[in-house]
């Protein structure tokens, strides 16, 4: 009867077909051909964009620092190969709107020169600081997609004590396989990263979740972790959105994390599988983070795979690479099919967030044909966050944008599971990104009135005081005068 | 405002499901009992049962027409048929045509179109249109035939159904009679006791639905399995059907223990009447009840108890249609109680403590 009364340590979410078969079972490809051409954004992570530190025409080697973080929370960038700098301009960015940021194109030369790399004989004598530094220099950010960058989480989780570091491996998105293909090939470097974020943070235990769909994956991650006591591999049920960090706290640890905080001030701290693989190749290698591992899937996809592909590779050559027919691709998404967000082209580069890259045909898509909302309420079963997606929803459209807040829109993770089990085919979460976004906007349009009216208030009183000083010059002006002439009367008398 | 232009955002994939299958899976559940009933009633319940689904889908077509858009959509959709065909269930089965029509009037119009169409009204339309019936034209609504199956001698003819249907009953008593509910109130008023009173009645036909009562509501064994279908295909959560079920069950069941002269039966309360119909097919209507499983449970509850004491003190023997309106009422209250909490957040909605280690 306890556990009748115990909190759910699931809550809402969907299950989706899967679609991962075709590619889970296939080795990641890692024959990919240099692109001729690297299109390098300089804002891949949550935070300040990277400072270009080269020259146009600069030639530069593999693994060259090309732009410097700046500010607490940004990472750097590194050339992904070596060549030529061509240009540092505004280049399309792989976001929905494909709106221009500072991009740096770098001509490669095929010759995929290395720069000297600095490498620890054994990283566990570092300090722990030193870990984080060289993590953050090797401009390592979370690789499930958050892209906040991991030296600031791993400095977060020493100053905070963490008891328990969470690696998250539940890749709960539909199509993506990235990370289950990354720790069934190379569960050894994982762990072996999972170990030194570990030391960084001075934690004693890390948990890896792995969904239980992905058993192969399970066992490479078991035998790899085995010898570590610290380490503990599980595994999860399958059930979209697992891999939510918060989500996958509460299964885990039962914490739950309260509305405002960070997870490290609850003593957990959770990072992806990839960001391991991509902290054990900084740290033993010297390597920094370059490329990754892309999933290319979709009905679209000839030649469906996981691919490891440079930093800054357009998605056309992957998508030539891949074999994607255009006709009867409907819908590009970078990302997974429930979060990521539809590209309106391919000549957009891919970035450290880039996962995945679907080319989807219209069977695959959600049909878009609205009708009224029936309130049957599997928005609010499914919701994680304990929202009512239909009251938000309403409110929203008649732009009750306040009632939509009150209603806990801040608290929307954007997951995509109400959009996804509404019959009425409604799209909440464009609604809610929609109204997020409008808030901000009215926000600031409200802050800005409210300076102005400021300064307005500021700039009056500065003329009445200026007014009323030049009043006061003159009346003092007059009784001078007076008194000059009164004195002037008075000589004259004298005289 | 919202640009409807093609969604950036996800999910760019969906469940297998779409408003017009949530209604069929709906249909398809109440079929075993609706033509079971068709089946016990004969020719004229079936003229009724088509002109009642007919008359919703006209009225529901010329309310789309009035707002100046094309019909043929929303039809698809397949509500009016279901709120037609729910409401024919209620409809005693040989009632004359005009019950039908002016009863999908009612629902359609008064019920669901007024308020701005699907998903916008307060009441369920059905039970509205019910409830405004049982007021207007008592007799009608309160004349119950007695079963006669089809294809059997005292069942009426396909020519002789016509006449039923559209001029009426030559001879009432001949070939009608109460439902048990109602034949326990009358009975009740002339001072006899229950184990009296329900000498001839047959629990075992009451559950088959081989009884008087409305057209589709009499077979607590189909209406049951269909329910409980609808609940196993995910379309209808429990909550609603066990409340009310439990509510009325153990409410009956205490006062029939302290008193089993006057206090029907607790399995009589569920064996008949609307009962299982409205637990599974009325009070779950999505549009017309909470939105969380907490508070389903309350209004689940709330439908049981309204039900049990108008039945038990009210003037009418057959209450569950004033209950579930009633009860609908309440909806939008127990929804602006009753609200999920918010991960990281308490039930009031502010964030949780850092639990001190």
């Amino acid at each position: 009867m306890l556990s009748f009364f115990s909190k759910p340590r699931i809550r809402g979410g969907v299950h989706a077909e899967e679609h991962k078969a075709e590619t889970a079972a296939l080795p990641i490809a890692d024959n990919f051909p240099l692109p001729k051409k690297l299109y390098i954004p300089l804002q891949q992570h949550v935070g300040k964009p990277a400072e270009p530190l080269i020259m146009v025409g600069e030639k530069v080697l593999k693994g060259q620092l090309l732009a410097y973080s700046q500010g607490l929370i940004s990472a750097p960038v590194h050339a992904p190969s070596s060549g030529v700098i061509l240009d540092v301009n505004d280049y399309p960015a792989p976001h929905p709107s494909a709106l221009p940021i500072r991009t740096i194109v770098l001509e490669t030369d095929g010759k995929d020169e290395w720069v000297e790399t600095p490498i620890a004989a054994d990283p566990f004598q570092l300090n722990p600081e030193e870990i984080s530094l060289r993590v953050g220099a090797a401009g390592i950010v979370g690789l499930g997609g958050a892209t906040f960058p991991t030296a600031v989480k791993l400095n977060m989780g020493r100053e905070n004590h963490i008891d328990t570091l969470i690696i998250n491996g539940s890749e709960c998105e539909p199509y993506l396989c990235c990370d289950d293909r990354l720790m069934q090939e190379r569960a050894g470097e994982i762990i072996d990263g999972v170990r030194l974020m570990l030391h960084g943070m001075e934690t004693e235990h890390a948990v890896v979740a792995i969904e239980d769909n992905k058993p192969e994956a399970y066992l490479a991650m078991q035998a790899a972790a085995e010898p570590y006591a610290t380490i503990k591999v599980i595994q999860i049920p399958t059930r979209y959105p697992m891999g939510w960090d918060r989500q996958l706290i509460r299964y885990v640890t039962g914490k739950e994390v309260p509305v405002g905080c960070r997870s490290s001030e609850i003593g957990v701290t959770i990072h992806n599988v990839g960001t391991a693989h991509a902290v054990h190749k900084a740290i033993r290698h010297g390597y920094p983070l370059l490329s990754r591992v892309v999933t290319v899937a979709g009905g679209a996809v000839k030649r469906p795979m996981n691919v490891e592909v440079p930093f800054g590779t357009l998605i056309s050559e992957l998508f030539d690479f891949c074999e994607v027919n255009r006709q009867e691709t409907a819908r590009i998404i970078m990302g997974g099919p429930m979060m990521g967000d539809s590209l309106p082209h391919t000549a957009l580069p891919t970035v450290k967030a880039t996962s995945g890259i679907l080319a989807l045909t219209q069977s695959e898509l959600k049909n878009t044909d609205e009708q009224p909302c029936i309130r049957c309420a599997s928005c609010v079963s499914v919701c994680p966050a304990g929202l009512r997606p239909l009251d938000m929803a309403n409110n929203i459209r008649i732009n009750q944008l306040d009632a939509a807040v009150d209603l806990g829109l801040k608290d929307c993770v954007s997951c995509g599971c109400c959009s996804y089990i509404c019959p009425s085919n409604i799209p909440l979460v464009q609604y809610f990104k929609y109204a997020s976004g409008e808030v901000v906007a009215r926000q600031q349009a409200q802050h800005k009135a409210e300076q102005t009216k400021k300064l307005i208030d500021a700039r009056n009183a500065r003329m009445e005081r200026i007014a009323q000083q030049q009043r006061e010059d003159e009346l003092a002006r007059i009784a001078a005068k007076a008194e000059r002439e009164r004195l002037k009367a008075e000589q004259e008398a004298l005289v | 405002m919202i640009t409807h232009m093609k969604p950036s955002s996800g999910a760019h994939v969906g469940a297998n499901t779409s408003v017009s299958r949530i209604m069929w899976q709906v249909m398809l559940a109440i079929s075993p009992a609706t033509a079971f009933g068709l089946l016990c009633f004969g020719w004229p319940a079936l003229n009724l049962f088509v002109i009642t689904v007919l008359s919703a889908v006209v009225f529901e077509a010329f309310c789309v027409r009035l707002k100046g858009r094309a019909a043929k959509p929303v039809i698809m959709d397949g509500s009016a048929v279901l709120t037609g065909w729910l409401l024919a269930m209620t409809l005693p089965p040989w009632a004359p045509w005009w019950i039908g029509v002016v009863g999908s009037g009612l629902a359609i119009i008064l019920g669901k179109q007024v308020y701005g169409g699907l998903g916008q009204n307060l009441f369920n339309p059905a039970m509205l249109a019910r409830v405004a019936l049982l007021i207007s034209f008592p007799i009608e609504m309160t004349t119950w035939a007695n079963v006669s199956p089809l294809f059997f001698s005292d069942s009426p003819g396909l020519i002789e159904s016509w006449h039923i249907t559209f001029s009426g009953l030559d001879n009432i008593d001949a070939s009608t009679g109460a439902t048990t509910l109602g034949f326990i109130k009358t009975e009740f008023s002339q001072n006899r006791v229950l184990t009296d009173i329900l000498k001839d009645t047959s629990g075992f036909l009451n559950f088959i639905g081989a009884t008087r009562g409305s057209l589709g509501e009499t077979s607590t064994l189909l209406l049951g399995l269909g329910g409980v279908w609808l609940i196993r295909q995910n379309v209808i959560q429990w909550q609603i059907p066990v409340s009310l079920l439990l509510t009325v069950a153990l409410l009956a069941g205490i006062f029939h223990g302290v008193d089993s002269e006057h206090y029907v039966s607790p399995l009589l309360h569920l064996n008949s009447g609307a009962l299982m119909c409205v637990a599974f097919f009325i009070a779950t209507d999505y549009v017309t009840s909470p939105n969380t499983p907490t508070g389903q449970l309350v209004f689940g509850a709330g439908c049981g108890l309204l039900i049990f004491v108008i039945r038990t003190w009210g003037a009418y023997p057959e209450g569950a249609g004033f209950a579930v309106l009633l009860m609908n009422s309440a909806t939008p209250l127990i929804d602006h109680y009753i609200k999920p909490r918010i991960y990281g957040r308490d039930r009031k909605g502010k964030p949780l403590e850092i639990p001190k280690s």
